[in-house]
This record gives structure tokens, sequence and C-alpha cells, in this order.
């Protein structure tokens, strides 16, 4: 894996312009909200605190780290969370960074992922490691450009309380346009992109659907809300809405 | 629609927004019949809660007929047609805290649930109308609105009863009885109660059903005094006494009130040097809370007694005697309501006529007049005590 100092580096110097500009966008962009909101007549902590996240996250953006970890309690048995997992095909209903995984039945998959100005990233993987409903393990296969590997454990909570399950991933971008397509996927705060991966699995299993205000009715938002959420885009997938439907199909069959 | 917005502090406006739409399969779309403003809503309009976004839809306390539900709602349990309650918090029903009642701290239904647990270390149920660190989910003053796991919140409600004698159910009623639940009270107690606002009278009625001998109500203003004592509670006006504390000594021999109850919250008046602290660092941003009242509780309350706190905190408070509450061996309660552990009983008890929480109501407006409506709620004119807004009430349908 390349060295942080190198990453950086590449991502400044040679990083593919749309990158460059979204990550001094969002520093600037990020800066001049603080800035504002401490000057108004009445300042907006949240406005002051969301712009300084967001100049945060643009100065982080280039600083490529790849591997992240996550851990949600969910009530349910380990078997009904091995069970969601394992079919890799429902991975990109909560991970919204993937666009499809296609099992191939011999323990290999094949993986596609949305890159930055909707390009496609795609590598194949294998089962490396499966106790069912205990423990999986992935990673890309060696035919692939792109290395990455994860993990899942389904462990009982004490008490009887649900499943703990702690998911772990790596991404080791080989350098070159790939690599840093693969940081502008997963690079900008990957601990949160897989906390939140995992928050919306924990939802589709306890509440049978992934919460969303995405498309409700509001009035006219401010010029410079509506910048951030330029900067910010929400991107529910249509297939959130279907799996919701689907279990829903399930529990009414049953 | 028409729908009130949040446009900035201290600025209400009815705007036109397009009709909500189902988003998820649970969902349901009610046309609203009655919609209230709460003194909650009164602490986004002075802007002291964070995360809130001009244009968002405020309103968290409303009623109406079903219009339409997604295919994941179960039709044995709500259909087209049904006339409901919604409760102003939003239940997934099958996370661990659902399973154990405690509603308001559903898992999974805020989907911002990573700002509030930057700030609590976890989330809360997300919240209609209530900023966009609680969900962000539009409110409930408009005609229509769409709701979330509308097979757990909704309660289905018996022809022949008004809006105005169930709408309540929507927070209010359930909130001040859940504030007198959590006063752990036992037969023949002393209740004192900060704030005669609309939760405190309702809590003032609850303390008595579980068995309170005494309730004391403190407040200022004289109209909310009196509906105090209508509802049976012996009454402090703070405005003329030296100190609450001990008028409240007096009041019980040197014993304290047995449960003290915050129905204020993080706007609380008074005269202290914390209070004017309080205010000014309020006034600078550098805090969000003020709390004189909960500061009173905590020196009232008698030994080994209960606090209970229904008024809403937001963020952080200082100079809170916590060395009090230690040595007198206190016993805290607080929380968002568990809405739905209470809609029904209390329903049935509106049913059997024993009570009416219509008497709350001062004002029924039509909902264009909600901005006015919201400072002069806010400024307590005009004997201002509760505002239901008909969102319908000049007939015509915005487009």
């Amino acid at each position: 894996m390349a060295s942080e100092s190198e990453m950086r580096r590449n991502a400044r110097d040679s990083g593919p312009q749309a990158q460059v500009l979204q990550r001094w966008g969002m520093m600037l962009g990020g800066g001049a909200l603080t800035v504002y909101a401490l000057t108004r007549r009445k300042p907006g902590i949240a406005l002051a605190a969301a712009g300084g996240l967001l100049a945060y996250r643009g100065a982080k953006m280039g600083a490529g780290k790849f591997r992240a970890r996550a851990s949600f309690a969910i009530n349910c048995s380990p078997e009904t969370a091995y069970r969601m997992w394992r079919a890799l095909e429902n991975l990109p209903i909560f991970m919204r960074h993937l666009e499809s995984v296609r099992a191939r039945g011999d323990g290999r998959s094949e993986w596609t992922a949305i890159g930055p100005l909707n390009t496609r990233i795609r590598w194949n993987a294998e089962i490396t490691e499966d106790r069912e409903n205990d423990f999986l393990a992935w990673r890309s296969t060696q035919d692939s450009d792109f290395q990455t590997w994860g993990s899942v454990e389904f462990r009982r909570a004490p008490g009887n309380r649900g499943t703990i399950v702690s998911a772990e991933m790596e991404y080791a971008p080989p350098g070159g346009v790939l690599g840093k397509a693969a940081a502008a996927v997963f690079g900008k705060d990957p601990e949160f992109t897989m906390r939140e991966d995992l928050r919306r699995f924990k939802a589709l299993i306890e509440m049978h659907e992934i919460p969303t205000t995405e498309g409700q009715p509001h009035g006219p938002r401010s010029a410079i809300m509506s910048s951030v959420h330029q900067i910010y885009p929400e991107h529910r997938k249509p297939s959130e809405y279907y799996a919701g439907e689907r279990t829903a199909a399930q529990r009414r069959a049953s | 629609m028409k729908a009130v917005c949040w446009m900035g502090t201290e600025k209400m406006s009815v705007e036109t927004v397009p009709e909500p739409r189902i988003l998820n399969p649970r969902d349901a779309i009610v046309r609203i019949t009655s919609t209230c403003i709460c003194g909650s809503d009164l602490h986004l309009y002075d802007g002291y809660i964070p995360t809130m976004e001009q244009g968002d839809i405020l309103g968290h306390e409303f009623m109406g007929e079903v219009m339409e539900v997604g295919s994941g709602v179960d039709q044995g349990k709500l259909k087209v047609g049904d006339r409901v309650v919604v409760p102003f918090t939003i239940a997934c029903g099958n996370c661990f805290f659902c399973q154990n009642q405690l509603w308001s701290c559903c898992d999974n239904t805020n989907p911002n649930a990573w700002i509030a647990e930057k700030m609590m270390g976890y989330s809360p149920s997300g919240l209609f109308g209530y900023t966009h660190m609680m969900g962000g989910y539009a409110g409930g003053q408009a005609q229509y609105a769409r709701v979330p796991c509308a097979d757990v919140g909704p309660l289905k409600i018996p022809e022949g009863l008004p809006d105005e004698k169930v709408v309540f159910l929507s927070d209010i009623f359930p909130t001040g009885y859940m504030a007198a639940e959590n006063c752990n009270i036992q037969q023949g107690d002393t209740v004192a109660i900060w704030g005669c606002g609309p939760v405190a009278q309702f809590a003032i009625r609850s303390a008595f059903m579980l068995g309170a001998e005494r309730v004391i109500a403190i407040d200022r203003v004289p109209e909310r005094l009196q509906m105090a004592r209508d509802g049976g509670a012996e009454i402090i006006n703070f405005e003329e006494v030296d100190s609450v504390v001990d008028e409240l000594k007096e009041m019980t021999g040197n014993r304290g009130p047995d449960s003290c109850m915050d129905a204020v919250g993080m706007e609380a008046s008074g005269h202290s040097l914390f209070f004017a602290t309080d205010r000014a660092k309020q006034a600078l941003r550098i805090k969000m809370d003020r709390a004189e009242v909960l500061r009173q509780c905590i020196r009232a309350c008698r030994k080994g007694g209960t606090v209970s706190i229904p008024g809403v905190y937001a963020g952080f408070v200082d100079n809170i005697p916590v060395g009090a509450g230690m040595n007198k061996a206190l016993t805290f309660k607080m929380g968002q309501t568990h809405m739905m552990r209470y809609m029904r009983p209390l329903l049935e008890r509106v049913e059997r006529g024993e009570i009416d929480p219509s008497f709350v109501i001062s004002h029924r407006v039509p909902i264009d007049r909600a901005p006015e409506m919201y400072r002069i709620f806010r400024d307590k004119e005009d004997r201002c005590t509760k505002v239901v807004l008909d969102p319908w009430a000049d007939g015509a349908r915005a487009a």
C-alpha cells in the first residue's frame, strides 16, 4: 500500500480535476459557511458546525486511508443476519457505493462500485472463510486491478439481546487512475461510510425498510443550504425502497 | 398544499409546498384535520435548537384521516379512511428499544442518527418537524403529512369523539402523564410542578390520577395559574415570592415535595444570578439551555425524592447542583414520551369521560394565522394557552 504522504501528493498533484475541485470546494465552501454562520446577527451553531465539518472533510479528502470497521447490535438471531449478508446480492441495498454484486455459485462473485463522475469500478472476489451464522470473509482475486478484503462477524449479544454484527473492510488501491477513483469513492471518510452502511443493514432487518426523508416536501431553502446540498447530494437508491417492499411481501406471505 | 415553514429565528411563514407522497412501504399519507402549536415548537421559533433549516415544515401534534397506505402497512392495523391521532415520535416497533416499550428511543427511525450521535452519544427516535438532528421529518402543521412506520404509531379514534378531545393524545396529554408517572408517586404524595403550560396542566391532573394528595403548581401567568387551580392544584406565583424553594419548604413543613417536576425546560425564567448568566450565555450562543427551573427542582425536592423532567433540553446546562442531588439521594427521571405506552389507555380515559383534554385550548384559528399565533403563544398574550390550527378553515384547497 502506498504511504500516506505519497497518496496525499498524488491526490494533490495529479488527481482527477473533479476530485481536486470538490476538495477545494468543500474546504472553501465549508470555511465560508462557518464564517457566515458565526457572523450572522444570531449565529447558527449548527450551520457553523456543518461548515467546520465540511472544511475538515475537504482537508482530509486527499489523505487516503482506506480501512474501516463498524459494529452494530441488531435485534435478530445470528442466523438472520448471516443469511442476509451471505446473499451477497443484498449488499448493494445497504452499501451505497456498490452498484451490484453477482455471486457465481463457485464462491466467486463480481462486484461493481459507483466511482466519481458516474464511472464504474469492477473487481472479482472470492470467499476466503465461511462459518455459517458466525463469520464470513472475502477478498478480491489476484486477477483484479483493485485490491480489497472484508470480513463480518455475527456474535450473539449478552443476555440474548440480538446479535452484534462487526464488519471490517480494507481497500488497497493499486495507484493510478483506479486507485484515485477508489479513494474518491471510499476514502472521504471510510469509517463514516461503513457505519452508515451497517446502520442501513440493521434498519433493513429490524424496521424492514431504510428510513428516509428524501423526496418529502419543504418550503424554500436558503441559497447557502442549497449549495451545501449540491456538495453533499443525497442519493438514496431505488433498491432501498424495493427491499422494503420485498420484505413486506414476504411478511404477508408468511 | 399549505404548510407552516420555519424560515429562520422568529420567522414563520405559511408556504405552498408539494403534497407528501409515500417514500417507504410502511408509510401512510394523512389528511390533517387538526394540528397544534406545541410549547416545544417555541424553542425552534426562538432559534435555540440547532440543525433547523430554512424551509422546514414544523408541527408534531396532529390528527386526520388516512388517505393512502404503502404496500408494507398491515391492513389489519391501518387502512384508508381510518381516523387517527399521530404520535410525535416515530418508532419502528421491532428494535430492542421498541420491544422494551422505550418507543422514543427507537434505534431506526432517525435517518440523521449520526448527527444526534455526535451530540448525545446515541440517537433517539425520529420526530416530526423537530430539527434535522432528530430526523428532519416534515411536520404536521400542514394539510397533509407523510407518516412513516404507520402500522406502529397512529391510534385509531372511534366515531363520536371530536378532534379537540383527542388531538392532544399526539403529545401533551401522554407527555404530562408520563411526567407524572416519572414522579414515582406514592399514595398521599405532594408533587411540585414548575410551569403551568399545557403539558403541566395534564401533569397536574395525571398526578392526582396516580394518587398524589397535593399538587403545587408554579408559574406567573394568571390564567395559567387559574387553570392549575381549576385542576385541583395549590399555586405559587413566583413573581410574588422571594424564593420558590423557601415557599415550598414553608408549605410542606420543611420536608419538601416528594417529587419535583420541571415542565419548563430550556427557556426558563427566574431572578437568580445563575439565571442572569444563563441568559447572557444563551444570547452569545455559548450554550443553548438555561436551567433555572431544574436548579430549583433539585434544591426544593425532599430527601430521597424524585425529579421528573418533561421540559425540553437540547444541549448543555451548567451550575446544576449535582451535590444536592447526590447528598439528598434524589432520583432523576426524564425523556421524550414513550407515546405508544400511553395513547390507548389515555384514549380510554377520554372515552369514559374521566377527562376532557379540550380544556387547555384557548385559540382555534385557520392555519394561515399560524405565524402570528407563534408570537402570541410565545409572549403569552391574549390569554393564550394552546393553539389548535385548522388546515382547511378557508375551505379552499391551496394548489
